[in-house]
């Protein structure tokens, strides 16, 4: 009795502990502040998880202590204890409570695998009669994973961008998953949980993403892809349908033409050395990260803060900021990199 | 060196040759415990390199590198070695047999792990180590420059050739050599545990192998097993990989379950709590270890059906783990606690076990590993286990027998520092990666921005690292003080129950005078309280048959070494490398054709020595 009283003490401590979970860490980049769906019926289930495995813990350890306590050797006293062969009734109990413990979890937990899966969700959603964005049901993107940035390609919209995902905030989206090269694990901690990238037509993956919050979100790579496989970060962009809409549009209207006279050498720079890799609106391979706006992005290389010092330093000596990534160095003089920096800084989409 | 015919040789021939189990118990332990400490100085070196966001201490390739031997080293040439050491230096003593089934096969098994651990470790004065993370996850590895996986893959290969021989010899011994009377429930719990693993080894290993040839036949002969672009699959090998990785965690930890089960027994002065219940939850945690490997795949994208399938069936696993738990406790319960070193390291295991344990069944619920997945939580369960399980259970099981294995105590004063500052420091530095992993870090970053906020945490985590480095420092010291001056103990100083404390120290080189009569579990204990001074005989003292020494298992061992650097150089350096695959798989197989050719029947110890000797030593 006396054990279930110290038992009950507990449960406000648990409490608090919970209160102290939630809030921990970066709201853009930490599972524990989900601001989407999948977020948020992952946190769910991690507190159920966490709070049936904490009762588990404070039983054992009471049970323990006490023993510890209670049943230490005391100097002088050599008497044998009795040796106990075992006990029916409590190895059935110690069997049977932690199956009924599993089974109140892995109920739960099952149904959140259905849930979470791309064609379940897709045939609930048309159900409901939500509102998809598009007829036939949520928009997909494809994304692909390379050594080290990330291509986003909205398929519908014959848009295709980099390192920064555009989402509009109370839409469930679908995400096809493959990879160029090695695996990499796509993880939006605050949004959803990750999944593998693999290489191969025929092991592309799907997901759903629903944010629920407006904002700049963290993205990264989960799975060791190589040397800057810790440099593999993106941003996602979570805005308004409106905004979203209009971004797309600018994005699709957006020619390589359209940049200003005044960076024309640079733009010549770029036509001559980049363009074969990189897109730029209409023109453009897809080697490397497509350029479209790439004036509006937050990051430089997805970690360098965006700013025309960092540019320079890495298109001339991309390797000391990206160890093993793929993008040659070029050895422009100051006068090339400079007239680079500054068209690569007047990329923006068109009004 | 107690038999006579090898007495005019030197010390080190005696060693090299050895096919005494006792020895090549040590030779495990003293060299998987080298490569724990190379393998812990890697740890050290992440540790500083996360320290504080950005550091610029070990990035890019070279972290890669550090943290996949890491990984390597600990599993494979640390852990597995020094459980092989103590399933060598105990399980013959604890079922009453003179050496294991195969000696010969034992020492080869040894060998084979001794170069394959030393031919991976050279890679990193050979232009690199392996860099694609211990798991090795095509298409990363097959695509990896330079010679690094091909060390991985061939050290790793003929180190396993040897775990898999090993394997095969503990089942043998304990089938087949258990004294009379020694029925299968009545075998210690280390020996069942022994056993299981040793029949995990048995069905894990040979996918490893497989796993191991089709990667090497990528990477030397250009095949295209795993590249997607030529029809292969990468996914093959994330299964291959982890149908071996999954037992391999069970393969690990039943040992250590085993150790503890032996020491809480012992310091409580009780029979184990609930024994055949342990022996059934050993079993069936060993069985159900080949069903969930798919748990360490579940982001992979094999459908909801699969991860929920491989999720419950995971779960389960908590049930028998919960078992043993339970029974520990209660073996405790009513005892007279004593708390050596031995049994501090196994009173700590037990909560320790417990919360890695508890964060495995939330790993178990497949959609929340879609958030724990490659973060740190994952790092902090599996340490949680490895080092707060195994490794703890380890230390438990070194200052339980150093006494039997090398006829000394370790200092206990030393002993409970090594204790705490370990325990303190192992919690310091895992527990706040549990945190870190939710709060958005994954695994095998060398960097992380400031602004996250992942500072603090990983600050503390590598102060913790620093305290496990002063406990194993103290360890060390330990062992040294104790070789120096350390005192002769008898043979049996902890007041022991089973029989490998009915023989004198230090340990005959036969083992045992007389196979003893094995009357129930805890032989001996049984023995004492009938009020006998030692085990009833099975039978009268006579001649003793013991196996002759060879040198063969090292040179054949090193034949294989040979053609190891063959296949590694193979892609790059063509003739020369061909030219070393032929002399080295020369050299192994004429030692197989040696050791089939000449009859080596070993060799008798003569009664009247025997009894010399045996009166020699109860004086």
């Amino acid at each position: 009795m006396k054990q279930w009283l110290r038992l009950g003490r507990l449960v406000p401590l648990f409490g608090i502990m919970m209160l102290g979970l939630i809030g921990c860490g970066n709201e853009q980049i930490s599972a524990l502040q989900p601001q989407g769906k999948g977020a948020s019926a992952l946190f769910d289930l991690m507190i159920l998880s966490l709070a049936i495995m904490v009762v588990v813990l404070v039983v054992v350890f009471i049970l323990f202590g006490y023993v510890l306590v209670k049943f230490r050797h005391r100097k002088g006293d050599d008497s044998i204890p009795e040796q106990v062969e075992g006990n029916h009734l409590l190895e059935v109990l110690w069997t049977a409570i932690p199956i009924v413990l599993l089974i109140v979890l892995a109920v739960p937990t099952v149904i959140t695998t259905f849930d979470l899966d791309v064609s379940e969700k897709s045939a609930q959603a048309t159900e409901e009669g939500g509102e998809p964005a598009e007829e036939e049901g949520p928009m997909t993107i494809k994304v692909t994973g390379h050594q080290y940035w990330w291509e986003f390609e909205y398929p519908d919209q014959e848009v295709v961008t980099a390192q920064e995902l555009y989402l509009p905030v109370d839409e469930r989206v679908n995400v096809e998953l493959s990879s160029a090269d090695v695996i990499h694990s796509f993880w939006i901690p605050s949004i959803s949980g990750k999944m593998d990238t693999n290489p191969g037509d025929k092991l592309t993956n799907k997901m759903w993403l629903h944010p629920e919050k407006t904002g700049t979100f963290q993205g990264a790579c989960a799975e060791l892809c190589g040397d800057s496989h810790a440099l593999m970060y993106f941003k996602v962009k979570v805005v308004e349908r409106e905004e979203f809409d209009a971004w797309i549009e600018s994005m699709k209207n957006t020619k390589f033409d359209d940049a200003p006279s005044e960076v024309a050498q640079g733009q010549e720079i770029f036509e001559q050395n980049c363009l074969q890799c990189h897109a730029v609106g209409d023109q453009g391979g897809n080697v490397g990260p497509a350029l479209t706006g790439f004036a509006d992005n937050d990051m430089v290389a997805g970690i360098a803060e965006h700013k025309k010092e960092n540019i320079k330093k890495w298109v001339n000596n991309p390797q000391e900021m990206k160890p093993g990534n793929n993008m040659p160095d070029f050895n422009f003089n100051e006068e090339q990199l400079d007239a680079l920096a500054d068209y690569l800084m007047e990329l923006e989409t068109a009004e | 060196m107690s038999n006579a015919h090898a007495a005019n040789k030197s010390v080190l021939w005696d060693w090299l040759t050895t096919v005494d189990h006792k020895k090549i118990g040590i030779l495990y332990l003293v060299s998987g415990g080298f490569f724990f400490l190379v393998g812990g100085l890697e740890a050290v070196l992440i540790r500083i390199q996360l320290m504080n966001p950005e550091m610029t201490f070990l990035t890019g390739n070279l972290y890669n590198q550090v943290l996949t031997m890491h990984g390597t080293t600990m599993i494979f040439l640390a852990a597995m070695p020094i459980i092989f050491g103590f399933m060598n230096a105990v399980v013959p003593l604890q079922i009453g047999a003179r050496d294991v089934a195969f000696p010969f096969v034992n020492s080869l098994g040894f060998w084979l792990f001794f170069f394959g651990g030393v031919l991976l470790n050279l890679s990193w004065f050979l232009g690199g180590a392996p860099d694609a993370g211990w798991t090795a996850y095509a298409p990363l590895s097959t695509t990896s420059t330079g010679h690094g996986v091909d060390f991985y893959v061939l050290g790793l290969q003929i180190a396993g050739a040897g775990t898999l021989m090993g394997g095969i010899n503990f089942l043998v011994t304990i089938i087949n050599m258990r004294a009379p009377g020694m029925t299968f429930m009545r075998m210690p719990l280390f020996t069942w545990t022994a056993f299981v693993t040793s029949g995990l080894i048995l069905f894990a290993f040979p996918a490893l192998t497989i796993g191991f040839f089709l990667l090497m036949f990528d990477r030397v002969f250009e095949a295209n097993f795993f590249d997607a672009n030529m029809g292969g699959n990468a996914i093959i090998w994330e299964h291959i990989f982890w149908i071996f990785g999954h037992p391999e965690v069970y393969i690990l930890i039943l040992p250590a379950f085993g150790i503890i089960s032996e020491v809480v027994a012992t310091f409580s002065r009780k029979r184990l709590f609930g024994y055949s219940a342990m022996v059934f939850a050993t079993v069936l945690i060993g069985f159900l270890g080949f069903m969930v490997w798919a748990h360490h795949m579940f982001t992979v994208g094999l459908g909801p059906v699969a991860n929920s399938i491989f999720a419950v069936a995971t779960m389960a696993i908590a049930i028998p783990t919960g078992v043993k738990i339970f029974n520990w406790v209660f073996t405790m319960w009513g005892g007279k606690i004593r708390f050596t070193t031995a049994n501090l390291f196994s009173v700590g295991f037990i909560p320790t076990f417990v919360m890695g344990g508890v964060t495995g069944v939330m790993l178990a619920a497949a959609p929340a590993d879609y958030q724990y997945h490659d973060s740190y939580f994952v790092v902090a369960h599996f340490h949680y286990v490895i080092v707060g399980g195994l490794i703890l259970g380890l230390f438990s099981g070194l200052y339980y027998w150093y006494p039997r294995m090398f006829g000394l105590m370790l200092n206990e004063a030393l002993g409970k520092w090594n204790f705490w500052t370990f325990f303190i420091g192992f919690h310091l530095t895992f527990f706040p990666q549990h945190f870190l992993g939710l709060m958005g870090m994954p695994r095998r970053y060398f960097t992380y921005p400031e602004e996250f906020g992942l500072g603090s945490l990983n600050f503390i985590s590598t102060i913790g690292a620093v305290f496990m480095t002063v406990g194993t420092i103290i360890f060390i010291i330990n062992v040294v003080v104790t070789h120096a001056k350390g005192k002769k103990v008898s043979g049996d100083p902890w007041d022991g129950r089973t029989l490998e404390w009915a023989i004198p120290n230090p340990t005959p080189h036969y083992n045992f005078l007389q196979t003893p009569l094995v009357r129930g579990l805890d032989a001996l204990w049984i023995e004492k309280m009938a009020g006998n001074k030692k085990m009833t005989p099975a039978e009268p003292v006579g001649d003793i048959h013991m196996p002759n020494n060879s040198i063969l298992p090292l040179i054949m061992s090193l034949g294989f070494f040979i053609a190891g650097f063959g296949f590694i150089y193979y892609s790059s350096a063509g003739a020369p490398a061909l030219i070393a695959i032929i002399v080295g798989l020369g050299i192994g197989l004429a030692c197989m054709f040696l050791r089939s050719w000449i009859d080596d029947h070993g060799h008798h110890l003569h009664k009247e020595d025997l009894l010399k000797e045996d009166k020699g030593v109860d004086a």
